[in-house]
């Protein structure tokens, strides 16, 4: 029965090519608007890390004293002290305390102009607990951290730069004014949304120069720059005894007891610290988000994207009810000839089915033609100067979203159209042939 | 024209004509936001920036230490200055479109934390950055030479600034700006001047009302301003002078590094800036232009339906008198009915699309007059769509009444 009514859809479909036209390509156009901007929703709210995201956890407390224009949640980052307070702890599986600043590098005894990259000033635990993938070497160990070592784990992109991707672990780099030895070099990494750093761009490169914290608060002293500060620092770039937030942690958490111990642990320190007199608030601006959680609060997806789904899928909806109008003006048009079948034994089931086996296959040419204009809109994502342009690929996933949602979206178009259709009353219609 | 039979008409064809009217409600409410969100945009890319952009650019240099900056700045200017066609080199923090480098909160008190003012850009600029921007002095007076003060840390402890004319009406309602006090935490500024226009670095179009809070701050080279000059040259040699000067930045300062993506002529710094703002408008135009043509479009194909089905009927009302115009108005008429109830539900629809806008994206209200212009463009739409199988329903011939299909 259904390959009779694919055919009976066919012929129909033919009949009048140009009313067929319009509602594939209504629905084409719907679909492509809709899945370009559904898809790069989807890849930007992707997990950077995914079955490791539940285990990582951002912990916040708020320094700023007095609270600035009374915000109820801390900032994104925190002062030099707290967060050594913290660190110092050692509560957690794994933790990595961070920080980022340019600093100067070159090679030593090189003629080569120096260069001015970032820095990623951190400890021993940020590569296993991020997964950093290395090329060469490996990362530095928690003794370099405590000795302060002038060690360095340096980008794929900057070996290329200054060694022309070759193992240059062992060689000597000059960052500022030191001497450091290099340990390890990473493949190409780049983490989207940059996940570990929360106040740069969610899409940019990470970091080119990887060193131990310790080491590089004496390095590349006076050069760090704060998110934000509630006193002017004494000497700007120099905020270890600033009041200031530039610095933040990570910790692995493996277990949910762990999670708990350690968010008490977080509360205890702030209301600690209340009662000191060196915190504003303590437990109530005390945060402990798990990786996708911070992502989300974060707003990892930029809002002119999200205004663009929105936009798509209003433009959907409209392409929705102009497809019902459409199947309803094409099916009742067929009252004659629904009539006739009707009084030749069809059931009401029957018609119904065979207007929805028209309505689908118009979907499913809509889909294949909205597959081909998403192609093309993420096409044209890509030409854009955004920082995610490079993201903007449809993965399988949205592939067959695409055609689920072409033909989900025409049967529902289909559906009061079929049910008018299958209403229509025999008796009238063959009196009117 | 009669509407009454038309209106019975139309009852007797209730879900096509609500799917229509849903059609254009919807388009009304997406139609008057995306107008609305252009509006905005287009607001905010022809922000005023108050200098004379198409004769100026900036050149960055990084990896100096603060005990270097007098050093940094002094061969950097003489370099820059003796370039041909430069008619000025000269210090500043930060230009409007480039990164912002000095924002901080202000206060009518010293040390107050609750009552901020406001949000500023602080401007730090050396001895003849104000003529070379070319800002425009509207009451006060130019800073003279005392008013340099040394800037180690942040910015100056007590200064002369200069404020924009609408930071002073933020900060002073009313009032006489000049000789007015503000504190940033313990610092004290003193306004000597206002000036007509100077954007801040970053306008935000969430803020529109924001893009000029910018304090014009006279302090003396070196310590916190350093590294980053600005170069005045006729708008016909700007391009060429950064070029000389970015190739002269490593004979001049070997030791120093260029800043590639902010050393850029105020042109392209605006450019750039404005370049996803740019896109945003073309995308919304292009969802506008495509959803009216759907809507168009559906309107075409439903009406063509009606006009097949009452072919009979057209020809019966023809061959009992009614002339081709009485047809045509019909159709049109039925048509502007429809459209008519849908932009009444499109007014409501569009301000729950507005208010839910105003949640996530930090919107005012849509202003009230959107919504006429909005209804007089339906309305064009759905009688221009109509006019088509109206002019073939006016084309059936009073003959067929007489024959039976």
């Amino acid at each position: 029965m259904f390959a009779y009514y694919l055919d009976l859809a066919l012929r129909s479909l033919k009949r009048n090519r140009v009313l067929t036209a319009l509602m594939v390509l209504a629905i084409a156009v719907g679909i492509g608007a809709c899945m370009t901007t559904l898809t790069v929703v989807h890849l930007l709210s992707g997990d950077p890390l995914p079955g490791k995201s539940s285990t990582l956890f951002f912990p916040q407390v708020d320094p700023e004293n007095p609270v600035v224009g009374g915000s109820t949640e801390p900032r994104p980052a925190m002062d030099y002290r707290s967060a050594m307070d913290l660190w110092n702890a050692h509560r957690a599986d794994r933790q990595a305390i961070i920080t980022s600043s340019p600093v100067k590098v070159r090679l030593p005894d090189s003629g080569q102009p120096p260069l001015l990259p970032s820095m990623l000033s951190t400890s021993a635990d940020f590569f296993p607990m991020f997964d950093v993938p290395f090329q060469y070497g490996s990362g530095w160990s928690a003794d370099d951290d405590a000795h302060h070592a002038r060690v360095a784990v340096i980008s794929a992109d900057l070996n290329q730069k200054l060694f022309g991707g070759a193992n240059s672990v062992g060689r000597i780099l000059r960052v500022r004014d030191a001497d450091m030895r290099i340990v390890g070099v990473l493949k190409p990494w780049r983490p989207t949304p940059l996940f570990y750093d929360p106040w740069s761009q969610n899409f940019s490169k990470s970091e080119d120069v990887f060193a131990p914290f310790t080491s590089s608060m004496e390095i590349n002293k006076g050069n760090f720059q704060a998110y934000t500060c509630w006193h002017v620092p004494p000497s700007m770039g120099d905020l270890q005894n600033a009041d200031c937030v530039w610095v933040w942690l990570w910790v692995e958490l493996d277990s949910p007891a762990k999670v708990r111990d350690y968010a008490r642990f977080l509360d205890d320190y702030a209301n600690t610290q209340k009662s000191l007199g060196r915190f504003a608030v303590g437990s109530e601006h005390a945060r402990l988000r798990d990786l996708m959680t911070w992502l989300t609060y974060r707003g990892q997806v930029p809002g002119d994207v999200r205004l663009q789904a929105w936009l798509a899928s209003a433009f959907l909806v409209i392409c929705l009810f102009n497809a019902v109008g459409l199947l309803l003006a094409k099916f009742l048009r067929r009252s004659g000839e629904i009539g006739v079948r009707r009084a030749l034994g069809a059931s009401r089931g029957a018609i119904f089915a065979q207007c929805l086996v028209e309505a689908g296959l118009i979907g499913l040419l809509g889909g294949g033609f909205g597959w081909l204009l998403t192609l093309f809109g993420l096409w044209l994502v890509r030409q854009q100067p955004v920082d995610y342009a490079h993201l903007a690929h449809l993965d399988t996933a949205m592939f067959l979203v695409t055609f689920v949602l072409a033909v989900g979206t025409s049967l529902l178009a289909g559906l009061i159209p079929a049910l008018r259709a299958s209403r229509v009353v025999p008796g009238w219609q063959l009196k009117a042939l | 024209m009669q509407i009454k039979p038309i209106l019975a008409a139309l009852r007797r064809h209730r879900l096509a004509t609500l799917l229509i009217a849903m059609e254009i409600a919807l388009a009304c409410a997406v139609l008057c936001n995306a107008c609305f969100l252009v509006a905005r945009r287009w607001t905010m890319i022809q922000i005023n920036s108050g200098v004379d952009e198409s004769s100026l650019a900036v050149l960055t240099v990084n990896g100096f230490d603060p005990n270097q900056a007098a050093d940094v700045n002094a061969r950097m200017l003489t370099g820059l200055r003796s370039i041909p066609g430069v008619q000025s080199a000269t210090l500043i923090s930060e230009v409007p479109f480039g990164p912002q480098t000095g924002a901080a909160g202000v206060t009518h008190e010293p040390g107050d934390f609750k009552n901020l003012i406001g949000v500023v850009d602080f401007v730090l600029a050396g001895p003849g950055t104000f003529k070379a921007l070319g800002l425009k002095l509207v009451e006060g007076r130019l800073p003279q030479p005392d008013d340099y003060r040394p800037a180690t840390s942040f910015l100056p402890d007590d200064a002369q600034v200069l404020v924009t004319r609408q930071w002073a009406e933020h900060a002073w309602p009313g009032e006489n700006p000049l000789g007015k006090d503000f504190w940033c935490d313990k610092m004290h500024f003193r306004v000597m001047g206002v000036v007509d226009h100077y954007a801040r670095a970053q306008p935000s179009q969430y803020d529109l009302q924001q893009g000029e809070w910018t304090v014009f701050t006279p302090v003396v080279p070196g310590g916190s301003l350093a590294g980053t000059y600005l170069l005045r040259a006729r708008p016909q040699d700007v391009q060429r002078v950064l070029q000389a000067a970015r190739a002269a930045v490593p004979k001049i300062a070997p030791d120093v590094v260029l800043d590639q993506d902010n050393s850029k002529t105020l042109g392209d710094l605006r450019m750039n800036y404005f370049k996803t703002d740019r896109i945003m408008i073309g995308l919304l135009l292009g969802v506008v232009v495509l959803m009216l043509g759907v809507t168009a479009l559906g309107i075409v194909g439903l009406t063509s339906f009606w006009v097949a089905q009452r072919r009979k009927q057209i020809g019966i009302r023809r061959a009992i008198g009614a002339t081709r115009g009485d047809i045509l108005r019909y159709f049109q008429t039925e048509n502007f009915l429809i459209v008519t109830f849908g932009i009444a539900l499109g007014m409501l629809l569009a301000f729950v699309l507005n208010a839910v806008l105003m949640k996530f994206y930090e919107l005012p209200h849509l202003p009230l007059y959107y919504l006429p212009v909005g209804a007089l463009v339906l309305w064009g739409l759905g009688q221009l769509a109509v006019l088509g199988p109206a002019l073939r329903a006016a084309a059936v011939p009073p003959v067929v009444a007489t024959r039976s299909v």
